[in-house]
C-alpha cells in the first residue's frame, strides 16, 4: 500500500441554509478544499451522501456534482452508509490512492436536510434503521438511542446528568468553531429542562437537522511533497471499516457498540497505534449517549467509564484526551453525509495546528470515528503528523 | 390634505381554549410549547361567529368611534381574510348590507394569508387619498384554521379589526404618514382548493419567510420616512405566536415598552388577517396625540405592508365610544374543552 496524505480541507458554515441547494453547498466545500490543497484537477471524486432522494428529490450525485464543478468526465462515485456515508467516502478514496488506482482524490460529503419538514426528515433518517424489524413498528432514531442509553444506565449507572455533560462540553467547544450551527452555551440544567424526546434523551441530548458539506483532498506522499505546503505532512495511517447487526434486537449486548470497536481495532492495527497514544479525537455524537458509547468502543475508556470520563473533564478541550473539539455533531451540526468528512477535516486542522482557539496543543496523532444508524456501520480513521 | 383613520374597532370572540387543553389531547409537551411559542390560550369563534359576523361587529365599533360617519358615504369596503365563509360569493357584500353601506360602493374580498387585512387598509387609504371615495373601510378578519395536532392548532384563533379612512381633518384620529410594501414569492404556507387546513414549510416559515419579509418591510418604511425605532411610541408586528413579534421588534431595535401594547398573541393567538390590525386597535385605545405608530403586517407567500400613523387629538374622545380591545381580550371569557372546540371549529367530520 502507498502512504496517503491529507493536503487540503474545505468546510462551509453548517446551518439551516435556506439560500443554498445541495449542489451549491457541495461545490463551495469542494472548491474550498481544492483551493486549500492548491490542486486544480483530481483523478477521482467520492461523495458521501445518505439520502438525497428523500431529502432533495435528487439521486445520481456522482454525475451531477462532477458536472457542477466543471469536471464532467472525471471518475466519480457516490457512496452511502447512512450517517457513516462521509467516513465511507474517505475509506473508498483512501483505498483508491493506497492501492494505486488514483493519485489524488477529492473526498466530499454533503446533505441537504431542511428542504423537507420534520416528519419527512424523520422518515428519511429512519431508513437507516432496519425498517422491517424496527422502523415499521414505529420507532425512530431517538427511540433507538434511548434504548441504548437505558441499557447503559442500568448496566453501568450512567446518569442523565452525565449524558447532559456531553452536550455541555460539546457546545462549549462549538462556541470556538466558526463553522458550527449552534453557538450556544448550555448548562446541565438547560439540557435536563429541555423537552423530553425519548426517555432519557432530552432535546439537547440530540444532534440537530443540518444542511452542510465538507471536503478533503488526499493524495500520495510524493504528490503531497511536490505541492510544497508549509504545513506538517499529515498522513492517514489507519482506516477501519466494520458493520454490526442492523436491528438492535439482534445484538448480543446493547451496552456496547461492537461495529465501532471492530472498525477501531482494524484502524489501530493498520496504524500500529493504541488508544492511549491519541492526542485528539472526533466521535459520532449524534446523541449524547453515542459519545459515551463510542469513546468506550474505540478504547479510550473501559466499558462503563465513558460517562465518568466526561464528568471528570478528561474529554474536555484541555483534558487528558480531548473529544470533539469541533463541537461534535451536537453543536457543529449533523448534515449526515457530510459529518464523516467534516470530522476528518477537524482532525487534519488540529494536526496542522490551525484550529485557533480550539487548538489541542501539540496534537500529532488523531482519530475520527463515524457511524451509521444505531451503529450498524462504522468507519475509523487515524491521522498522524509524519515524522 | 391629510388622510387618516376616522374610526376603528375590534371584535374578539368570548370563547377561549388553553394551550394545555390542546396539548393534553395530542400528548404534546405543553410547557415547551408555552415557552417555545410564548402562547397561553387563544380565542375560539362561537357557533354563530364567522369572518362576516366578526367583520360586522368590528365595523360597527369603528362607526361608533367615527363621530357620525354616514354609512351611505362609504365608497369602498374591503374584507381581508383567509376564512371567507364562501369560496365563491363575497363576504364584503354581507358586511356592507349589515352596516347600511349598500348599494353605491365598491367591494372586494382580499386574500394574502395573514396580510389580507392590511391590504384592505392600504387600498382604503389610497382610494381616499386619490379622491375616488369619501370614506373607505379596510377590515382584517379570520377564523383561522389549524389542522388537528399541527403546531398551528396552538395558535390559530379568531378576531377582526376594522378601520374607516377619510380626509376630513376634524374627524381624523390617526393620520397616515406613509406606507411601504415588500413582497417576494416565498411559499412558506399555503392552502389549495378543497383542502380543509393549510400546510406550511415548518421552520422555513421563520427566518426566510417571516423574519426576512417583516424586517425588510420595516426597514423599508423607516428608510422611506427617515424615521428610526426611537421615534415611535408603539410598534405592532404580525404575531403568528408570542415569540416572533417580540423577536423581530427587538432585532429592529424596538424596546419591550414600544412593543407590548400591541402584543396580544400570547392570550389571543394568531388571528391571521386580524392579527396586526387588532394589535393596532389596542394601541389606539391608549395612544397619545402626536404619537408615531408603526404597523407592519406579514402574509405568507410572502409579503408585508408597513404603515406609519401619527395619532391626532380626536383619539381622546373617540376611543371611549366602543368596547376597547384589551377589555374584549381580558374580560368575560368562556373557556371551552377540546371536544367543544372541535365541534365549534368543524373538526368533527362524518364519513360521507
Amino acid at each position: 500500500m502507498r502512504d496517503v496524505a491529507v493536503v487540503g480541507i474545505g468546510m462551509i458554515d453548517f446551518g439551516e441554509l435556506w439560500e443554498k441547494s445541495l449542489r451549491t453547498m457541495w461545490a463551495e466545500a469542494a472548491l474550498a478544499a481544492l483551493t486549500d490543497a492548491g490542486v486544480d484537477s483530481v483523478d477521482m471524486v467520492t461523495i458521501g451522501c445518505m439520502s438525497p432522494g428523500l431529502f432533495a428529490g435528487q439521486e445520481h450525485l456522482a454525475s451531477l456534482l462532477a458536472d457542477e464543478l466543471g469536471m464532467a468526465g472525471v471518475p466519480a462515485a457516490r457512496v452511502e452508509s447512512a450517517c457513516a456515508s462521509g467516513g465511507l467516502a474517505l475509506r473508498m478514496a483512501f483505498a483508491e490512492v493506497a492501492g494505486g488506482l488514483s493519485d489524488t482524490v477529492l473526498v466530499t460529503g454533503v446533505e441537504k436536510m431542511t428542504d423537507v419538514d420534520g416528519a419527512d426528515a424523520t422518515f428519511a433518517l429512519g431508513t437507516a434503521a432496519d425498517q422491517e424489524w424496527e422502523g415499521f413498528h414505529g420507532i425512530t432514531f431517538p427511540g433507538l438511542y434511548a434504548m441504548l442509553a437505558q441499557v447503559h444506565m442500568q448496566r453501568h449507572g450512567t446518569t442523565s446528568e452525565q449524558l447532559a455533560a456531553v452536550a455541555v462540553k460539546n457546545h462549549a467547544n462549538g462556541l470556538l468553531n466558526p463553522h458550527a450551527q449552534y453557538h450556544l452555551k448550555v448548562s446541565v440544567e438547560d439540557v435536563l429542562a429541555s423537552t423530553m424526546v425519548a426517555d432519557p434523551l432530552h432535546l439537547l441530548d440530540c444532534s440537530p437537522v443540518t444542511d452542510g458539506a465538507a471536503a478533503l483532498v488526499i493524495t500520495t506522499v510524493e504528490q503531497a511533497r511536490e505541492l510544497g505546503s508549509e504545513r506538517p505532512m499529515v498522513k492517514i495511517t489507519g482506516s477501519g471499516l466494520a458493520t454490526d447487526t442492523m436491528a438492535l434486537a439482534n445484538r448480543n449486548d446493547l451496552s456496547q457498540l461492537d461495529g465501532v470497536r471492530l472498525a477501531a481495532e482494524r484502524a489501530y492495527a493498520m496504524a500500529g497505534r493504541k488508544p492511549e497514544e491519541l492526542h485528539v479525537v472526533e466521535v459520532h455524537d449524534c446523541f449524547t449517549i453515542a459519545e459515551i458509547m463510542t469513546t468506550e468502543a474505540i478504547g479510550l475508556f473501559d466499558p462503563g467509564f465513558g460517562a465518568s470520563a466526561v464528568d471528570k473533564g478528561l474529554t474536555s478541550l484541555h483534558g487528558k484526551i480531548p473529544v470533539n473539539p469541533s463541537g461534535g455533531l451536537k453543536s457543529k451540526g449533523h448534515p449526515v453525509g457530510a459529518t464523516g468528512v467534516a470530522q476528518v477535516a477537524e482532525i487534519a486542522t488540529q494536526l496542522w495546528g490551525e484550529a485557533g482557539q480550539r487548538q489541542v496543543e501539540g496534537a500529532t496523532i488523531g482519530l475520527a470515528q463515524n457511524m451509521g444508524g444505531s451503529g450498524g456501520s462504522s468507519t475509523v480513521h487515524i491521522l498522524e503528523v509524519a515524522s | 390634505m391629510s388622510v387618516g383613520i376616522v374610526g376603528y374597532g375590534a371584535f374578539i370572540p368570548r370563547r377561549r381554549i388553553k394551550l394545555e387543553e390542546i396539548a393534553k389531547v395530542w400528548g404534546a409537551d405543553a410547557p415547551s410549547y408555552r415557552k417555545g411559542l410564548q402562547l397561553h390560550e387563544k380565542s375560539v369563534p362561537g357557533a354563530d361567529e364567522d369572518t362576516v359576523t366578526m367583520s360586522v361587529e368590528a365595523t360597527r365599533n369603528a362607526l361608533a368611534r367615527s363621530g357620525g360617519v354616514d354609512p351611505e358615504e362609504i365608497g369602498a369596503l374591503y374584507v381581508g381574510s383567509e376564512s371567507h365563509p364562501y369560496a365563491v360569493k363575497p363576504s364584503g357584500t354581507i358586511v356592507a348590507e349589515a352596516i347600511g353601506a349598500t348599494p353605491a360602493l365598491h367591494i372586494a374580498d382580499l386574500e394574502f394569508a395573514c396580510k389580507a387585512g392590511t391590504e384592505g387598509l392600504f387600498l382604503a387609504q389610497a382610494l381616499v387619498k386619490a379622491g375616488e371615495v369619501k370614506y373607505a373601510v379596510g377590515i382584517g378578519a379570520d377564523t383561522s384554521q389549524g389542522a388537528p395536532g399541527d403546531a398551528l392548532e396552538y395558535s390559530a384563533a379568531a378576531g377582526a379589526a376594522a378601520f374607516i379612512f377619510g380626509n376630513d381633518e376634524d374627524r381624523i384620529l390617526a393620520e397616515v404618514v406613509d406606507t411601504y410594501s415588500w413582497t417576494t414569492d416565498t411559499p412558506d404556507f399555503w392552502r389549495r382548493e378543497y383542502m380543509h387546513y393549510p400546510r406550511h414549510g415548518s421552520r422555513f416559515t421563520g427566518e426566510p419567510a417571516y423574519f426576512r419579509t417583516t424586517m425588510s418591510s420595516a426597514h423599508g418604511i423607516m428608510e422611506k420616512t427617515g424615521l428610526e425605532p426611537g421615534d415611535f411610541a408603539h410598534a405592532i408586528f404580525h404575531q403568528p405566536n408570542g415569540k416572533f413579534p417580540m423577536r423581530v421588534g427587538k432585532k429592529l431595535g424596538f424596546t419591550q415598552e414600544q412593543l407590548e401594547t400591541g402584543w396580544l398573541s400570547p392570550w389571543l393567538g394568531n388571528t391571521y388577517s386580524g392579527a396586526s390590525p387588532i394589535g393596532f386597535t389596542a394601541v389606539l385605545d391608549i395612544a397619545q396625540p402626536e404619537d408615531l405608530v408603526l404597523l407592519t403586517s406579514f402574509g405568507s407567500g410572502a409579503g408585508s405592508d408597513s404603515f406609519v400613523f401619527r395619532v391626532k387629538e380626536r383619539i381622546e374622545v373617540a376611543r371611549d365610544r366602543a368596547a376597547k380591545t384589551r377589555e374584549q381580550l381580558d374580560e368575560n371569557q368562556i373557556y371551552v374543552d377540546y371536544g367543544t372546540y372541535a365541534k365549534l371549529r368543524g373538526k368533527i367530520r362524518m364519513a360521507e
